[in-house]
This record gives C-alpha cells, structure tokens and sequence, in this order.
C-alpha cells in the first residue's frame, strides 16, 4: 500500500507510453496480439487509476496525494513532481476512462489505412501525455505533457483523417482535409504553448524573492500567496497573457478556435473523441491549477476579458452550429460554445464559477466525447456526415438513434442529465462575481449565456430532426444497416450511466472538487468564497 | 610554467596526428579494394581520441601550456568532446558513401581528420593565433571537401563559393585580429581583455571597428544571415556527409571561435558586439526559416534550417550583451544548444542519406510514403525533423528552453522582444519540418519507385542513426545529461 500509494501515479502516466514501446517490438501482422496489448495495459492503467480514487482521502481533498517529488533537471532546479488532488482526481480518471473506451471501440471499427499497431502506439503516447498534464505539479514538466500529446495527435489526424479533397481557402491547390487539419492544428496549438513558455519562464525568474528559484507549482502558488507583490502589477499582467496564449488555443476560447472544428471533423472517430473529451481540457485545467492561483491579481484583471471572449465563444459557436450542414463540423462547434461556459465559470473567480467549470469539463467531456463516437459509427454505416442526406435514423437503426436523441439531450443540458450543472452553476457563479469585478458586465454575461443555452437547444434539436426524425432518404431504400455492435454497447453504456449518475447526483464530481475549490479560492481570491456554493450542492 | 609539455592534455591532438599520419601511410600502401581500411582506420583513431578526453573529465584539472595558449579546461572538454563525438558520426556516415563514389577514399578521411584536428586545437586557444590556425585548420580542409564529386557542376559551384567568401571572411577575421593586437599589443585573451578594460582604449574607434570585422568574419563560418549566402549553394552541392560536417562541426568550430572572442578579449566592447548580435540573431532566424519554408530540396531545407538554428544559438549570447547581464547563463545554454543540435542535425543527415538512396532523390515530394515501405526510417525521420523544431520529448525541446531561459533571465524589453521573436520563429520552424514528415508518412506510396525501396543502409549508417536516435530520446527525456555540459561550459565565463 506504501508503494502503490507513492509510485501509483507515476504508474498510472507512465504504464500506457511503456506499453507503446512494449507493442513497437510486436510485428505488425499480429493484430490480434496488438489489440490484447492495447486492452490490457488501458485496461490496467484504468483500474490503477480507480484504485487512487477509493484511497484517496476526501477529508484531505485540497491536499495534493500520492506526491511524488525527485529532482529531474538539477541546474535549473526542475522537478519530477506529481500528485493529485480534488480539482485534478476526476480528470485523470476522466483521462483514463476514455482512453479504454477508446481502445474497446476501436476493436472492430479501424479506419484506413488500418494499421491497428501504429494507431493504439499513438494513442497510449497520448494517453501519457494527458494522465501526465493533470497531475504535473513542475511548470516544465507540465510543459513536457502539455506538448506530449501534440505529435500523436498530429499523426492521428493527418494519416487516418479525413481524406475528403476539398478546395481550402488560401490554398492554391485543392487539398485533403486532413493534411490541412493536421498541421493547422499543431501551428495553433504550438504558437501557443511557445508563449506560455515565456511566461513559465518569467515567473520562474521572479520565484527568487524567497530563496532558490523555483518551477514547483505548489511553492509558487505559495509566493503568490504570501507576497502577493512578486507577480502582480504589469508584469503579472503580461505573463498571464502569455500563459492565457497557450492555454486558449488549447481550450479553445473564440478567436483563437479555428482549429478545432477543422481538427474535429477531420480527426477518426477515435482521434475526435480524445481531442474533445480530453485535450481541450488541457487548457482549461492549466487556468485553475496555473494561470489563477499563481497570479491571482492579473487573472482578476484579465477575468472581464475572459469572460467577454467566453460569451462570445458561447454565442458564436450557437450560431456557428446552426449554420453547419456536416454532422461532425455541428458537434466540433458546439464544443465551442460548451467550453465558453466552462471559461464563463472560471472567469467569475468564484469557487462557484470555478467548480461550474470543473464539472462542465467532465460533463462535456462524457457527453461530447460519447456524441463523437455515435458520430463516427453514423458515418462508418452511411458513408457521409452531410445532415441532408441522413434523417430517419431512429427507423433505422433504434438503438443507436435511441443513444444519439438522449446524447443530444444531454448536451443542451437538461435538468437531470450531466449537461445541466456546468451550464446552470456558470450562470449562477456569473450572477455574482468576486469582488471587484463589473457586476453589469458579469450579469450581462449571464443573461446573454442563458440566451446561449437556448440556441445550444435549438441546434441540437435540429440536429436531432434531421438526422434522426422524419423517414429515411429514398438513396437508402434497400440498403441493411446493422444496429450497434457489442463493443460499440461496451464503450457507450459506461458513459450513459455515468451521464445519469453525474446528472442526478453531482456529488460524485464535486465530492472531490469542492474542498479543493473553495480551498484555491480562499488562498488567491480571498474575498470572494461564498456561502452559495454549499446551499447548491448540498455540502 | 614554461615550455613544459602535459602530453595528456595534447593526448587528443596526438592521436588524431597520428591517425592522419596512418591513414596517409595506408592510403598509399594499399590496394584500391582493400582502401576501405583507412575508413576502418579513421574510425579507430576518432574512437581512441576519446579516451584522453574521457581520462581528463574524470581528473578535472585544469591544463595550461605554452605560457596559457593552449588550455584544457572543463569547457575546451566539453567542446573537444562535441568535435569528436560529431566527427566519429560523420565518419559513419561517410563509408558507404564514399565506397560508393570510387575514388580518392584515403584522401578523404585525411581531410576529415584535419579539420577535427583543427577544432580540436581551436577549443584550447586563449590566444589570437592559435585560435585561427585552428579555425582555419577546420575550414580550409572543407574547400576540398565540397568539391568532391567532381564530375558533378553543383559540386564544383559548392567548392567554389564556399572557398571564395571563406577566404574573404578569413581576411577579413585576420584583420579584425591584427586591429586588436595593433591596439592592445597582445595575442593573449587575458592581456587583450585587460588592455580593453583601459577607458581611453574602450572609447577607441578602431576597437569597435575590429570587433565588427571579427564578427563578419565569423559570421561566415556559422552562417548567419547577412554572411550566410554561401551556405545553401555549398550545402546542396557537398557531398551529404560533407554537409553534415559543415553544418555541425565547422558551424559549431566557428561558434566557439566567436563566443571564446568576444568573451574572453573583448568583453568590455560589448555595446558593440551585443547590438551586432541582436541583430545578426533575428535576421538568421527570420531570413532562415522563411527562405526554408520555399525550399523543395530536403539538402537545401536543411541549409537554411541551420542558417535559423544559428540564429537560436545567437540568441543567449545577444540577449545577456544587451541587456548587460551575466554572460555565463548565455555560455551555459549555447553550449547545450550546440551539443543537442549536433546530435539531432546530424541524425537528420543520416536520414537524408539513407533515404536519398530509397527514395532516389532529394526531393521533399519524392520522399512521399516512405514511411510506409520503411516504418523505421520513417519514425527516425519522426524523430530528428520534430527534434529540430523543438517539440518535446525530443531533445531539441531543451535547447530551445535554455536558450528562452538565457533570453528571460536578462530581462530587458530588447531580449523580451528577441524572445517573441524566436517563439514566433519556432512556429514557422515547425512548418518546413513538419512538410518533410507529412510527406514521408501522410503522403501516399507514388506508383513509381524512383530508388531502391528494398535498399539497405549500411551497418555503419545504421549505428550512426542508432547511436542519434538514442541520445536524441534519452537526451529529451533526461535534459539533465546535457545540462552538465552546459555547467561544465561556465567555467571560461568564471575564468
């Protein structure tokens, strides 16, 4: 027990990228022997990671557990530091979830060029780069995770995506989408990171006032506290906009999201639902564990701007959906808009905005991430993602028509279902910002997300007639479509359960993040913990 | 002190005499079939240089000789241990190449193992003319060696060029070199560096002037962009082994030249120098990597590849002389920079080679799906070009952090600027780099085989790319390897 609970994490980030070089020495013709290997180390790494969630201990979630801490790079004082705590635990497991999910889908469903061996390396390198961000607790080495997951997902695009030719504004020549999709989002996703490297490095360089400089974010976020001078002023202002670079195109926060409906669509099935479930939070969880409490002052700055560019993302990706007529290129937007409310509650400052945004993270992440699947089965069976041509699918196929309707049901946020806490809980942390913040701005954002809300309803349900309701097209007639398959049953089942569960007894996600919450709140915006969040959740 | 010779410290220099000597011996002794032995012999002699190097790092002493002229520090090891480490590479990579040619096998190693003999010599100068017979022993070996094939036009137009401005550039280093000493009356860096501290002779208009002329004149050697023009032609046109070297070794010789200079003698011009570099820094970088991103010729990408990656590598040293900080940060990180970028650079060569002969071309588009009749080569291939442009876990990560770390450290709006800069310059470096991998894995196999698809490359080769891929993961994954280079490094900014 001593062991698992000291070496358990970095078992948990490391075991998938060991089974990656353990699978590169199996010939590639053995696919079966690959997709065992697969199996069995997401399968282990999943349950390691469930074996961290019941030994973690509640009482103590705003503690990091399961710390470990060695010296990595000595001359600049970088560490191998890792732990877990209530704000990063669900995330991870998150992380995991999906990645077997991931594995147990792809069991019969490869997309061309096949090749099942160079497909699952790629996804357990990713896998370690996403388990390893979340529970990185040294600014490189979170830096390292951060850009882990750029080069998998880089290929996993650009071999298995979209080999749609089509003519891309600004190309001379028609090009594939998925070339394009590719590199576009590895140039987004790079600027980024290249500048909250600066600003990793200019805190770094401040750490000094109290001793040896350092990368630790626990110590940092302990300067911050204790001499608040350090990193305010204009230099804190100018390093959260470094950081907010990176973090925001990850995230992604409208302007900086062209990316994402590109990389989505065009990304496999499997490609789409990591990037949706996991990566984009990334960015969002790298504001709450970095950005905020390492400089509280330049985030209340900045939350005005925040929370601005969220509402705009949450409207504009509404009305983006609306417009779509490609089913993926529908779901890819709304996670602009869904992630808009994850920023809106985490620009509020306020332990309710901020758990909002965690919970909205794990609900969007179940919800879209299952959507991108059902998705990618869709158009495995019709052969097209175009709106126009699907409709009927219920007479179709009921079953998978039956998933997809309470899916979308799910995503607008219906009371009951995953979906509702983060949109609803946003709101609410929007109505009553920290201190100092504009009310009217803060209210207004609200007011204009509830209208979000609405129009999130809206494509959703039209998305849902048109794909689903009315009779099915006259090119379909005589054609046979098998309704989902048992490992298609195996990898979405858990995740409707875990929508309901979630949905009705939110507990299970904020049993965790409360503590943790209210307990970064206190430490870097310390006039704004509210009793609200207790007579929300209950306790 | 006196004439008293540490024949430990010259060791190094000893046994590659003796193996230039060897080889010239074999070379004429042998028959044509058997003249693959001197290869043989080439690689020993480079192999058994290392020992000296290695019996001296443990020890850890510092050698002086010949009155402080030639010294063996914890930072000419360093270095001497990059010029070997690359050379030994180089040569694996060039048996099977040259055997290929037919000719002139002997002569060709002779001439590679004069030009490590020369950077070998120059890590140790702390005085202006030992400092440029060694460079100049590094270069003029590589006249001859850009021209060897000769029956090839681009060949003779690459020795040319390169021998035409790297003649210009040694007049112009020699004068900035005798302004100096005419100035100061001293070779030796300390006496220079002392002379210079003098307020009547800093404020000296002649003093900025031979600064300049030095810096032109290394300019040349590493590249940068004004003084690059000579590079892609002579890259091109070089046999690929060659250009390895060129690119690696002689770049790396003419950085150490440039940084012992301008740190040791002539710290206290450094408002003249810190500007120039500024400048020579963002130019380098931004005419680099946008010239690369036109290039179709994956030789040529490469070129102007290194022409940015110099930039990078200016970058620290600029930083810290403008802003007025502790240069021993800018030594540590350009060390590392120039250790991690030999690896990784020269682990794209031996790529570009073993895929040339696949694929049967240089060109980035003839390069499509090789990938997929060779998984291998195409994931070093991964492997090297992402390393260059930086992306983690790959080493090249780490060295683009410690030259960010050097610029961050300084701190002023010049250096922050320069840092913007380069981060915006890594972005556009990712393009080119990432075009060579879209084409070797997201392009399609073309119907037509150009080269050899079943070829294999040559066991040497093979631990050439071995030996590369290796250190360029550990390196990324274990930064720290290299960070004791860089430490090692601090001990010239000490002294």
């Amino acid at each position: 027990m001593e062991l698992f609970s000291q070496w358990g994490l970095t078992l948990v980030v490391f075991l998938p990228i060991l089974g990656a070089v353990v699978m590169a020495a199996i010939p590639r013709a053995r696919e079966t022997a690959v997709k065992r290997l697969g199996l069995l180390v997401s399968a282990v790494t999943f349950l390691l990671s469930v074996g961290l969630l019941f030994n973690f201990d509640y009482g103590r979630a705003s503690e990091y557990q399961f710390e470990m801490n060695r010296s990595w790079i000595s001359a600049i004082n970088a560490n191998y530091h890792v732990g877990l705590d209530g704000i990063s635990l669900p995330l991870l497991i998150l992380s995991t979830f999906f990645v077997l999910l991931s594995v147990i889908y792809s069991w019969n469903h490869w997309e061309e060029p096949r090749n099942p061996k160079a497909f699952l390396i790629l996804m357990l390198i990713l896998a370690t780069g996403m388990n390893g961000t979340f529970v990185a607790l040294d600014l490189v080495l979170f830096f390292i995770f951060f850009e882990l997951v750029l080069l998998p997902m880089y290929f996993m695009i650009g071999i298995w995506g979209d080999k749609t030719v089509r003519k891309i504004p600004g190309f001379a020549r028609e090009t594939e989408t998925r070339l394009y999709a590719a590199i576009k989002f590895f140039l987004f996703t790079l600027f980024g990171s290249a500048f909250m490297l600066l600003g990793f490095l200019a805190v770094y360089f401040r750490s000094d006032v109290a001793g040896d400089r350092t990368f630790d974010i626990p110590e940092l976020i302990r300067i911050a506290s204790d001499t608040p001078e350090v990193f305010a002023g204009r230099f804190g202002w100018l390093v959260f906009g470094a950081m907010f670079l990176g973090f925001a195109v990850k995230v992604p926060m409208w302007p900086l999201h062209t990316w994402l409906p590109d990389a989505h669509t065009a990304a496999p099935t499997v490609g789409s639902v990591l990037l949706a479930a996991i990566m984009l939070k990334l960015g969002s969880y790298g504001f709450i564990r970095i950005a905020l409490p390492i400089l509280p002052e330049a985030a209340h700055d900045w939350a005005p701007a925040i929370a601005v560019l969220a509402v705009i993302g949450i409207i504009y990706g509404s009305l983006a959906c609306l417009a779509q007529t490609d089913m993926k290129r529908l779901i890819a937007f709304s996670s602009v808009g869904h992630m808009g409310f994850v920023m809106l509650g985490i620009s509020t400052l306020t332990d309710v905005g901020i758990n909002a945004s965690i919970i909205g993270m794990v609900a969007h992440g179940l919800i879209t991430g299952l959507l991108f699947f059902l998705a990618g089965s869709m158009s495995h069976r019709y052969h097209t993602r175009e709106m126009a041509r699907l409709g009927g699918n219920q007479k179709l196929m009921p079953i998978l028509g039956g998933i997809f309707a309470f899916t979308a049901f799910a995503s607008l946020g219906l009371p009951g279902l995953a979906g509702f806490w983060g949109e609803f809980m946003s709101l609410l942390g929007a109505y009553n910002p920290a201190a100092g913040l504009s009310l009217t701005l803060f209210r207004t954002a609200m007011v204009l997300g509830a209208v979000g809300t609405v129009l999130t309803a809206g494509y959703m349900l039209y998305m849902l007639q048109k794909v689903n309701l009315g009779e099915p097209k006259a090119e379909w007639e005589g054609h046979h479509f098998h309704d989902v398959d048992r490992y298609e049953l195996a990898a979405w089942v858990p995740l409707i359960v875990l929508i309901v569960a979630v949905g009705i007894y939110p507990r299970i996600v904020f049993g965790a993040t409360t503590d943790a919450v209210v307990d970064l709140v206190r430490g870097a915006f310390p006039s704004t913990v509210t009793a609200a969040l207790t007579t929300v959740v209950g306790g | 002190m006196g004439f008293e010779i540490d024949y430990l410290a010259l060791a190094p220099e000893l046994v590659v005499v003796a193996t230039i000597l060897g080889v010239l011996a074999l070379d004429l002794l042998l028959p044509r079939r058997a003249k693959f032995l001197t290869a043989i012999a080439a690689v020993l002699g480079v192999s058994l240089a290392a020992i000296p190097l290695l019996i001296m790092a443990v020890d850890g002493t510092t050698r002086s000789m010949f009155e402080g002229s030639f010294t063996v520090d914890t930072f000419a090891l360093v270095l001497k241990g990059l010029f070997v480490v690359s050379a030994y590479l180089v040569l694996l990579m060039s048996v099977s190449y040259i055997e290929g040619e037919r000719y002139y096998q002997g002569e060709y190693y002779f001439l590679i193992l004069c030009s490590l003999l020369g950077s070998l010599v120059m890590a140790s100068a702390r005085d202006l003319i030992v400092l440029f017979i060694g460079l100049e022993l590094t270069t003029a070996p590589l006249f001859v060696l850009a021209g060897w094939r000769k029956g090839d036009m681009k060949s003779n137009e690459a020795s040319v060029k390169y021998y035409i401005l790297g003649v210009l550039s040694t007049a112009l280093l020699l004068y900035g070199m005798s302004l100096l000493y005419g100035l100061t009356g001293e070779v030796a860096f300390v006496g220079i560096r002392t002379a210079v501290a003098d307020p009547a002779l800093a404020a000296e208009p002649a003093l900025g002037m031979a600064v300049l002329l030095m810096l032109v004149g290394f300019g040349f050697k590493v590249a940068a962009v004004p003084f690059h023009f000579w590079a892609p032609d002579t890259y091109e046109g070089a046999p690929t082994p060659v250009t390895a070297y060129l690119s690696v070794n002689s770049k790396a010789a003419g950085f150490v030249a440039m940084l012992i200079v301008m740190y040791q003698a002539v710290p206290g011009a450094s408002e003249v120098w810190g500007p120039a570099l500024w400048v020579m820094a963002a130019a380098s970088m931004i005419v680099g990597n946008l010239s690369a991103l036109r290039q179709t010729n994956i030789v040529r990408l490469l070129a102007y590849s290194s022409i940015a990656q110099a930039g990078f590598m200016l970058v620290p040293f600029a930083a810290a002389a403008v802003a007025g900080t502790d240069l021993s940060e800018a030594f540590s990180a350009t060390v590392i920079y120039l250790v991690i970028f030999a690896v990784m650079n020269l682990g794209a060569f031996a790529v570009v080679i073993a895929g040339a002969r696949k694929t049967g071309t240089g060109d980035i588009p003839g390069w499509a799906g090789l990938g997929t009749y060779d998984p291998r080569l195409g994931v070093l291939a991964a492997v090297f070009f992402f390393s260059l442009a930086g992306i983690p876990p790959l080493a090249g990560w780490f060295a683009k952090f410690v030259m960010f770390r050097s610029v961050m450290i300084a701190g002023s709006t010049a250096t922050v600027v320069l840092a913007v800069i380069a981060a915006v310059n890594a972005v556009i470096a990712l393009y080119y780099y990432a075009r060579v991998i879209k084409a070797v894995w997201l392009d399609p196999v073309p119907a037509i085989a150009a080269g050899d698809r079943e070829a294999v490359p040559s066991g040497s080769l093979r631990l050439a790319l071995a030996i590369a891929g290796v250190l360029t993961l550990v390196v990324g994954v274990f930064p720290a390897i290299a960070s004791v280079f860089g430490e090692a490094s601090r001990v010239l900014a000490a002294g």
